[in-house]
């Protein structure tokens, strides 16, 4: 444990690991060399076993058989607090400040070895020392709940240099970050590893990034390693080849048909955020059949709050949705007659029941229903698991079964459970919101092309995302939103960027 | 889409589609963890009578003979534990629907209060009806009770464990209020009662037992209600609701609605409860009905792991702890209250063994992802 003192990036190899869980075989003799100073990508799909590879090496798991040589020498982790001790340290997809906090207060606070008596006025001195040999600087005195997502994920690496780490591990960094910010954070990581400092593995699936930022790529495909090389040599193909194997990846769906009446229509909707403040301020919009209406927008500009009052997890104060020119109350009776269906973000949290089986999430929209019910009372199962094995079969859910757990499945796949339900029947209004967020671009394809397909059968489609890519790609019309209300408007054949920018930024 | 094909299908009762093997599984490992903790318990409970200077072998021993020991303490065990069946339901039930609630002992004091004012009220009408009508009251008196702590969870955001709990003052001193005033029996002297609701309509034991019929209402609620969670689009509902209230609202479910009646039935059960209470021992409304019977159920229902079934079993346990109490103080000179100490044990050791839900298997399952 010399690494105190010592600094410099650090060299890890991995060779033959391997680690099962239950039947499931996560890792299946996998090796990794990350040279010292270098940025190196670890590219997969979802549950390929990135994730388990990398937590295997900070001490979360044991690997079941396998090395960890760090700077040739080989060594023990047992538990994350070895990892830390020989320099090894980690950035989690999602934030781990505390946000009612400042930054100097979460860097000082996450040393392992804190005085009783904290002399902030020495600490906040050495801090600001500290900050002046980093390539970024932060607010220290700034509460970290009022930073933007780029400046977050600055901190979080910041208080990993703070604490001296050597081998930053950063799980998937920039899927909370605008492009711009991506670039920033990704471009002073490249920098700060090309001088020597700091060694950096980097699990993503963003191809782009990981041509112009990192230095080599090993690819994981189903726990096995499928490849590595240089990115720049390999080029993206072949990358995408490794990953995802023999399988073939679906070509962005065609556009087809032409819109049709106004199937929805939100006039003048008010809703409040969680601590009661207004999030939604007089939002008026229309969406036709067959048309895909995408907002864009800087998060956090009432989109949220907007989606959950359609999706009917929201009241809203002010205003009425019309739809199919009836009011609408967000009932049941109503979401069936309209063939209503939602996409909402963040899929296990907004729209499945965790530690129900899959089956019966496939069924919440229609278990009171023939055949699934009699008199819309008495259950039956068979029906149920039939239904769901035909939907698993359909959107290709990867599941222990339709009896599993929906919480056990990956990301990925509890996303397609929950797509299967909402569009393995009719849709004429289908309210979608991030549906692809931190997803890997199979799956990204997969879902893009259901919810085009889902348009060209005639329904309506309000798209909300982050992502302006996908918006681009799937909107017929564009509009942005930000303080709560539409602030600009234009087709999506011919938008101007430059504006549509202006507009998300408030301007 | 996935409707059209199914509705070919024959619909039948759906079965569940494992064998009895998994099935047994299954059970044996949800029990691991409650027999586990008993086990511990017992340990501590000896422990902690060995300080009282007394052999816990001794102690096992009689507590045996004193719950399951003879057919006379079998059935004293089963008595006792048929309040505790219907006051257990009562933290069950909302239990599926994510809520706590710990306030079972004010709907069994408002079950019994309006159970006797209608008997009372009702004598000399033909029995079977004076008991039904008492039963329905009571159910009624006890459902509005934990519906009131509903409500304020939906209405008003108020923690319904807090408010139920609070409630069980409020019916105490209704309960009080009425038997010391207005519906005093002047011959009850120095334990203001109610007055009697008459020998005829006492609902009595069941034949060749000294079992009152108040354990077969239990048996027949326990069914009921687990019919209601695990068969019907209502239990699924209010599981849906339980498990993710953001998901429930996004398929349009009713959770306002589906909260005020699982609060409902939980206290319509507990309600039931004060009946039996009244209508099979004391004969009138007193304070021999804060018995702490609602509190045990609570007990009951977490050792439950909230399953109805599984209720029954662990209702007879603890009854049976109840039942040895007696025993134990004329035998080995314990305080009486040495098996409210077991009771006290199990629930914190009940409580702390949660983190090992799912942890501790006899048989493996097989693994999710």
């Amino acid at each position: 444990m010399s690494g105190a003192a010592a600094s410099g990036g650090l060299e890890l190899e991995v060779t033959g690991a391997s680690k099962r869980f239950g039947t499931n075989q996560a890792l299946d003799d996998v090796s990794i060399k990350v040279r010292k100073g270098s940025v190196h990508a670890l590219l997969g799909e979802n549950g390929a076993g990135k994730s388990t590879l990398v937590k295997c090496v900070m001490g979360f798991y044991q690997a079941d058989s396998g090395r960890v040589a760090i700077d040739g020498t080989e060594v023990e982790i047992v538990n994350p607090r070895d990892a830390h001790a020989l320099g090894l340290g980690m950035v989690y997809q999602h934030f781990t400040l505390v946000p009612n906090m400042t930054v100097a207060e979460n860097l000082v606070l996450a040393r392992a070895h804190l005085p009783a008596v904290v002399d902030w006025r020495k600490e906040t001195a050495e801090l600001g020392r500290f900050l002046e040999t980093m390539p970024f600087k932060v607010p220290l005195d700034a509460t970290v709940a009022h930073l933007a997502a780029g400046e977050k994920q600055k901190c979080e690496i910041l208080k990993q240099l703070y604490l001296r780490r050597r081998l930053l591990i950063l799980d998937e960094p920039t899927s909370v970050l605008t492009p711009g910010e991506a670039d920033e954070v990704l471009g002073m990581l490249r920098g700060l590893a090309q001088s020597g400092a700091l060694t950096i593995l980097m699990i993503t699936h963003k191809f782009r990034e990981v041509l112009a930022f990192t230095d080599e790529v090993t690819v994981l495909r189903r726990g096995k390693l499928a490849g590595s090389g240089e990115p720049r040599k390999l080029g993206a193909d072949a990358m995408a080849r490794m990953m995802i194997g023999s399988q073939t990846i679906p070509p962005p769906a065609a556009r087809s048909g032409k819109s049709g009446d106004i199937r929805l229509e939100i006039d003048g909707i008010e809703a409040l955020n969680d601590v009661g403040e207004p999030a939604v301020k007089g939002l008026t919009l229309t969406v036709r059949g067959g048309e895909i209406v995408g907002i864009a927008g800087v998060s956090g500009n009432g989109q949220r709050q907007l989606v959950e009052v359609l999706a009917g997890q929201r009241d809203h104060t002010a205003g009425q949705i019309v739809v199919h020119g009836d009011v609408f109350g967000a009932t049941r009776t109503e979401m069936r007659r309209h063939h209503m269906a939602a996409l909402p973000e963040e899929p296990l949290r907004s729209a499945a029941v965790g530690k129900m089986s899959v089956e019966d999430n496939m069924a919440l929209r229609v278990f009171d229903q023939p055949p699934f019910a009699s008199w819309g009372w008495w259950l039956h199962r068979a029906p149920v698991r039939r239904a769901a094995e035909k939907l698993i079969d359909r959107y290709r859910v990867r599941t222990n079964g339709p009896g599993a757990a929906i919480a056990t499945l990956s990301g990925g796949n509890v996303q397609r459970a929950v797509l299967a339900r909402e569009l393995g029947s009719d849709v004429d209004v289908l309210i979608a919101a991030n549906p692809c967020f931190g997803l890997d671009f199979a799956a990204v394809a997969d879902i893009r092309g259901q919810i085009m397909q889902t348009r060209n059968r005639g329904a309506a489609v309000l798209l909300v995302s982050e992502d302006l890519d996908e918006i681009l790609e799937l909107a017929d019309r564009i509009v942005v939103m930000s303080g709560g209300k539409i602030v600009y408007e234009t087709p999506a054949s011919g938008a101007d960027l430059t504006a549509i920018g202006k507009h998300m930024a408030g301007h | 889409m996935m409707g059209e094909e199914a509705v070919t299908a024959t619909p039948r009762v759906g079965l569940p589609s494992a064998s009895i093997l998994p099935g047994l599984r299954a059970l044996a490992n949800a029990l691991v963890q409650p027999v586990a903790a008993l086990i511990v318990s017992l340990l501590l409970f000896g422990l902690f009578v060995a300080f009282a200077g007394v052999n816990p072998l001794h102690v096992y021993a009689y507590m045996f003979q004193g719950s399951f020991g003879s057919w006379f303490s079998v059935q004293n065990s089963v008595t006792r534990a048929s309040p505790l069946i219907l006051t257990a339901l009562c933290t069950a039930l909302p239990a599926q629907l994510g809520l706590m609630i710990i306030g079972g002992e004010g709907a069994l004091v408002m079950g019994g209060l309006f159970a006797a004012l209608v008997g009372v009220g009702m004598n000399g009408a033909s029995p079977l009806l004076v008991q039904c009508t008492m039963a329905l009251v009571a159910m009624v008196a006890g459902g509005i009770w934990i519906a009131l702590a509903g409500g304020l969870r939906h209405w008003r955001g108020v923690n319904e464990t807090i408010s139920s709990l609070l409630l069980v003052y409020i019916a105490i001193a209704i309960l009080n209020h009425v038997v010391e005033g207005p519906f005093r029996d002047p011959k009850s002297l120095n334990k203001p009662s109610s007055p009697s609701i008459g020998d005829a309509n006492l609902i009595g034991n069941i034949p060749g037992t000294e079992i009152h019929w108040g354990l077969v209402f239990g048996l027949i609620a326990c069914v009921i209600a687990y019919v209601l969670i695990n068969r019907t689009a209502f239990g699924f509902s209010a599981r849906v609701a339980g498990g993710n209230v953001r998901a429930a609202r996004m398929v349009g479910l009713p959770v306002g609605r589906l909260v005020l009646t699982v609060c409902f039935l939980g206290g319509a059960a507990a309600g039931l409860a004060g009946m039996v209470e009244v209508a099979a021992v004391q004969e009138r409304a007193n304070a021999s009905l804060i018995a702490g019977y609602g509190y045990t159920g609570i007990l009951v229902s977490f050792l439950a792991r909230h399953n109805p079934l599984a209720i029954v079993p662990v209702a007879i346990l603890l009854g049976g702890i109840g039942a040895s109490g007696g025993l134990l103080q004329r035998h080995l000179d314990l305080p009486d209250a040495a098996t409210v100490v077991l009771q006290g044990i199990l629930f914190v050791v009940i409580l702390a063994s949660e983190t090992y839900q799912g942890r501790l298997r006899l048989f493996p399952e097989r693994a999710g992802e």
